[in-house]
């Protein structure tokens, strides 16, 4: 393995993340204080709880889930169009590297960045709200898992996109909605027996569910569900990507 | 003296059939200077990114070293730096993080005495810190150059390095060039400048439609190659070619004052003898004699059209 070159991809994005800074922290933190002024404040007054858990913090694992698989997405989607779009792809493609080390460089940038903007958003949510956390390793290991998982998703998106345009289509499009409807603000059991149905179709259901009950102990889905969804949907994403190195596609001619 | 570079019936053709290398062989030696001549998509691009893995051959194999480019990539590509045709740089990134960032990615361990005397021999320390969207084109260039030396590559590839470079930084980077050959590194360079190559190379390649048409030392593909003209000065000037010399497809010269003649040099006869005497039966008296080496971009021409 080059980790010295893996070392440097890495240093090299990270150091994008602390140059824009504002954007890069800024944002999401408002964004999430938003969130709890409408959800939690405005609307959860009216509900008292939800499975036993307050409202306000209910919501707080689906609200960090939420900002972890967009900047997941965005960090590494955007951390390998880049390179493509100003054309200094030739120097990855031409350097002494492997698909996994060139993977684990970009998509270990993205997903450190995530979960450093998913623990801000964390101790935000602290302000607002009393959290507990009834199994740290597993809040932990979810936060960890997921952030590699949309990173590497990204890293797919990055690849396959020509333009800026369809960069933002499957993070606006496809991911936004099913956080939404993954039971980010809600317990699946709240709805209707043929929603809950289609709503197990919703792999983002599998990441919220577990992540909740890595805070309270409650899930939509049982936790181990959770655990092989993720594996699952990881392994899907690494293969992808070794087919895309293997063969070239998008990248070499 | 070794190859370094060793290229066997390469060929590539892409997607849509068209071939852009056909069954190219040529063998590189350690420590000199290749240029590589030939028209627009003539192929040249394609054989420097192919042997630096940006394009993946059709067939055919390419070591680099020693090491084959696909099964052993990492040692090959470790030899290898490369300065694309395009300026290709990270707008918002420093030029010393952006040196340093190259030889990171290589493999290479941090070494700042490196990268100081990388930059300062391409007068790029006092803008260390400067982003690279601050800097002007030829520093831009430069900037790519410095990354390309930064993981210090026994191979070289400068894919038109003067391309829209003024004349003053042209020449600067010629002699840059020179430094690192004369430091024992191997430099491919393609150019459309016959110029360039005139001045630099140790060996010129012409290439065309994907074929290499020949490669040869600088000196002796122009003896080989190149056409003589005796350009032989009169004591009275003429208005126009006597008749009975037509058959030697003289040129008036300095508004008659002399005529030419071409000549090839290799030829077993060069007509330079017969010519002198037919002039001496003309009644034109002779004045001066002189001769001119056609310039390589004449040869070059003459090869392109040839296989045209």
């Amino acid at each position: 393995m080059n980790w010295q070159s893996i070392r440097a991809i890495y240093i090299f994005e990270m150091a994008r993340t602390f140059r824009t800074i504002p954007q890069s922290i800024i944002s999401p933190v408002l964004s999430t204080v938003l969130y709890f002024v409408v959800f939690g404040a405005a609307i959860g007054g009216r509900i008292e709880s939800v499975e036993g858990i307050s409202y306000g913090a209910f919501i707080v694992p689906g609200l960090i889930m939420l900002t972890l698989l967009q900047q997941a997405i965005t960090n590494a989607s955007f951390g390998i169009y880049f390179p493509k779009f100003i054309g200094t792809i030739y120097e990855l493609l031409s350097a002494p590297l492997s698909f996994i080390e060139i993977v684990i460089g970009y998509v270990g940038a993205a997903a450190t960045k995530a979960i450093m903007i998913a623990l801000i958003i964390l101790a935000t949510s602290a302000l607002f709200v009393d959290l507990t956390i009834l199994h740290p390793f597993w809040m932990i290991s979810f936060l960890i898992l997921t952030a590699v998982s949309f990173s590497l998703l990204g890293f797919i998106i990055g690849i396959w996109a020509s333009n800026f345009e369809q960069l933002q289509l499957i993070p606006l499009l496809v991911v936004t909605p099913l956080v939404f409807l993954g039971g980010s603000f809600y317990s699946v059991s709240m709805l209707p027996p043929a929603w809950q149905v289609v709503t197990h179709f919703n792999p983002v259901l599998y990441l919220i569910s577990g992540f909740r009950w890595s805070f309270f102990g409650v899930a939509d889905v049982p936790v181990g569900v959770s655990i092989a969804a993720v594996g699952g949907f990881l392994a899907l994403c690494l293969t992808v990507i070794w087919l895309i190195f293997r063969t070239g596609w998008r990248l070499r001619q | 003296m070794a190859s370094i570079i060793s290229i066997r019936n390469l060929t590539k053709t892409y997607a849509g059939g068209f071939t852009a290398l056909d069954d190219v062989s040529l063998e590189i030696e350690e420590g000199e200077i290749l240029a590589l001549l030939g028209p627009n998509g003539a192929g040249k691009t394609t054989l420097i990114s192919t042997i630096c893995g940006l394009v993946q051959p059709t067939s055919g194999s390419v070591t680099v070293g020693g090491h084959d480019i696909l099964t052993d990539y990492r040692a090959a590509r470790s030899l290898i730096g490369l300065v694309p045709q395009e300026i290709t740089i990270e707008p918002f990134e420093r030029v010393i993080n952006t040196t340093r960032f190259s030889r990171g990615l290589f493999g290479k361990s941090p070494d700042e005495a490196h990268i100081e005397a990388v930059l300062r021999a391409l007068s790029l320390w006092d803008k260390k810190d400067s982003r690279n969207r601050e800097l002007s084109g030829g520093m831009k260039r430069r900037v790519l150059i410095a990354k390309a030396l930064s993981h210090e590559p026994r191979v070289l590839f400068l894919d038109e390095p003067t391309a829209g470079v003024d004349v003053s930084l042209r020449r600067d980077m010629w002699a840059l060039v020179r430094r690192l050959r004369d430091d024992g590194v191997t430099i491919i360079l393609t150019t459309h400048y016959i110029e360039e190559a005139e001045e630099m190379a140790d060996r010129i390649g012409v290439i065309n439609k994907g074929k290499l048409l020949l490669v040869e030392e600088k000196a002796r593909l122009m003896k080989q190659l190149g056409k003589k003209k005796l350009v032989i000065e009169l004591h009275d000037p003429l208005t126009a070619i006597p008749a009975a010399l037509s058959e030697h497809n003289l040129t008036l010269l300095q508004d008659g004052r002399a005529i030419g003649y071409d000549y090839d040099t290799q030829a077993d006869r060069t007509g330079i003898a017969r010519l002198l005497a037919d002039l001496t039966k003309a009644g034109l008296v002779v004045r001066d004699l002189e001769t001119e080496q056609s310039s390589l971009e004449q040869v070059f021409m003459g090869l392109v059209e040839e296989d045209a």
